[in-house]
């Protein structure tokens, strides 16, 4: 038994074997096939253009936000706040501590006057350069005082020293008139995001 | 003498001008034709900024090319330690001179009156006296033949480029280019040969003129309808020769690296990018003339338009040179569009059906477009 015979017999048919009809393999009506697709495509895109629309489904970044981001894609943090304005924050340092790329920096002020909260920070400030965006710093708070919002941060730069942030930015929702725009949820234990 | 001389020098300055204006305009409609087939928006970063302002000229991108004829110039041009430096030198220039050259038998306007073109200018035009001439710049009895000549030179710069890099890769690529063009070649050529038949001649000019009536009473009288199969079949062979996907197999990026230009660098490799932009617009320019009637418009002749209903539309010498010209570089332009299209929606043949496919499906048809003309040709009482 020769080598091909033995070949023939045990051709192995694969479960996606493509299975092409008589004008599929004469291939050159296929190939008009796709062209007019690619070109249907094209002309569609090009009248959208040319009528002063966007072409396009990508996004024209960073002049242009995509508006799709998922409800829990983790961007941007923000400081939450109390009714009276001040930050949550008590500048216990855990969000520091447990942040892996080691962005966050706080610097605590005391107040010996509020005798509720006398810690609070007088510098909260985040590398994004470095960040990571992984979240451990709002699993970690104890006062649920940082969260991330689905937005990204507006960072594309060539310099990496203007790519922090202070707290001045991160304290940017207003709980007395953002009543409209909620904080973003919570991470609430074991529950999926 | 002088005359000639000085229309002729005219002809080629706007040749080149027109060739390497193609070659740089055709990166910025490839990018951006691929990314409007693709729905994205293509590249528009590059800018020129106007000195002391903070204008920027972005100008939907077109200034990428110049960023890379940039970026090609500045690098360093690395030369593998062992190569034949004459072959390795002179390479990029065989393939790149060639396709210049075929335009040089290409009509790419009509005829042309420098009297008449010039009749406020009474010195100028009683200079040029009764010349008249063809917007051509060398009309050779033997067009079509010098395009094929030309046409199957740059095989030899590939040849050599990969040869003389010793590299495996290069070499690999330069046979892959060897065995598809040689039998490209055969492909074009024979599907030329229906057209031929029809013409009755190789020169391009009359080619063109007798493109210039109309068929059945609608139909503009070009080769496309006479020969649609010759048609496909030639686009078809000659993107072959022009080693694009889906005919890329010499220079196959996932198998050769980048095949037998591997081993250049800078401005070196930018000429076979070049050359390989301008081939597009050479063999646009090709197609045009055999197949789509050059500079014809339908019902367009020498002195204006004769539309169906008997309307006449008479334009100035002038007017019907820019017309000309302005409709050959459209058509041009089109023909490139489209190789554009089919280069960014075809995916890559395997070497074995890129092979096969000239020699047992190309081939065959082709021989049988010819036989049909031929027996067509020879009823209609073709053969005087």
């Amino acid at each position: 038994m020769t080598r091909s015979t033995v070949q023939r017999r045990h051709r192995r048919v694969y479960w996606n074997e493509p299975e092409m009809g008589t004008w599929e393999k004469l291939y050159l009506l296929e190939v008009v096939r796709g062209l007019s697709i690619t070109g249907g495509v094209f002309l569609r895109n090009m009248w959208k253009w040319c009528t002063g629309r966007k072409g396009a489904v990508t996004a024209y970044y960073p002049e242009e936000m995509r508006a799709d981001y998922a409800a829990g894609n983790r961007g941007k943090h923000v400081l939450t706040r109390r009714a009276d304005g001040s930050p949550q924050c008590v500048a216990c340092n855990m969000c520091a501590t447990v942040c892996p790329a080691r962005v966050i920096e706080i610097e605590a002020a005391f107040d010996p006057a509020d005798a509720a909260h006398p810690k609070s920070p007088a510098r909260f400030e985040i590398d994004y350069s470095r960040c990571v965006f992984c979240g451990l710093c709002v699993e970690a708070c104890p006062e649920d005082a940082i969260r991330m919002v689905k937005e990204v941060p507006d960072f594309p730069g060539t310099d990496r020293h203007r790519m922090w942030i202070g707290k001045e930015e991160l304290l940017s929702w207003q709980p007395a008139s953002d009543v409209a725009k909620p904080y973003p949820p919570a991470p609430q234990r074991g529950a999926k995001r | 003498m002088m005359q000639d001389l000085v229309v002729h020098a005219v002809y080629i300055g706007y040749a080149l001008a027109m060739l390497l204006t193609f070659g740089t305009v055709l990166t910025w409609v490839e990018r951006k034709q691929a990314a409007v087939m693709a729905d994205r928006i293509g590249a528009n970063r590059a800018y020129v900024r106007i000195p002391f302002t903070q204008i920027r000229l972005i100008w939907i991108g077109l200034f990428h090319g110049l960023a890379d004829g940039l970026k090609m110039m500045l690098k360093e041009d690395f030369k593998p330690a062992s190569y034949d430096g004459f072959a390795y030198a002179i390479a990029p220039w065989v393939v790149f001179a060639p396709v210049l050259l075929v335009f040089g038998v290409i009509p790419f306007g009509g005829a042309l009156v420098p009297a008449e073109l010039f009749a406020w200018w009474p010195a100028v035009a009683a200079w040029f006296g009764e010349r008249h001439y063809q917007l051509q710049i060398a009309r050779l009895d033997a067009g079509l033949l010098i395009v094929f000549a030309f046409g199957g030179l740059t095989v030899i710069g590939a040849m050599l480029a990969g040869w003389s890099s010793s590299n495996k890769f290069s070499m690999l690529g330069a046979l892959r280019a060897g065995s598809q063009m040689i039998s490209y070649e055969l492909v074009m050529g024979l599907t030329v040969l229906g057209l031929v038949l029809i013409y009755g001649t190789v020169d391009l000019t009359d080619i063109v003129q007798q493109q210039s009536g109309v068929l059945l009473g609608f139909l503009p009288a070009w080769g496309i309808f006479l020969q649609p199969f010759a048609a496909v079949l030639f686009i078809t062979a000659a993107m072959a020769e022009n080693r694009r996907i889906p005919f890329d197999l010499p220079e196959a990026e996932s198998e050769l690296i980048a095949g037998y230009f591997t081993e250049y660098s800078a401005m070196k490799m930018g000429l076979f990018m070049f050359a390989e932009f301008i081939e597009i617009a050479v063999i646009a320019a090709i197609f045009t003339t055999l197949f789509l009637g050059g500079y014809n418009l339908p019902f367009m002749h020498d002195g204006g338009f004769t539309l169906p209903g008997g309307v006449e539309i008479a334009m100035s010498h002038g007017w019907v040179v820019i017309t000309q010209m302005v409709v050959f570089l459209a058509k041009v332009l089109f023909m490139s569009s489209f190789q554009i299209l089919v280069r960014w929606t075809l995916p890559r043949f395997r070497y074995d059906q890129l092979l096969r496919f000239a020699w047992k499906f190309l081939f065959p048809i082709c021989l049988a477009n010819l036989v049909v003309t031929a027996v067509a040709v020879w009823a209609l009482g073709g053969f005087q």
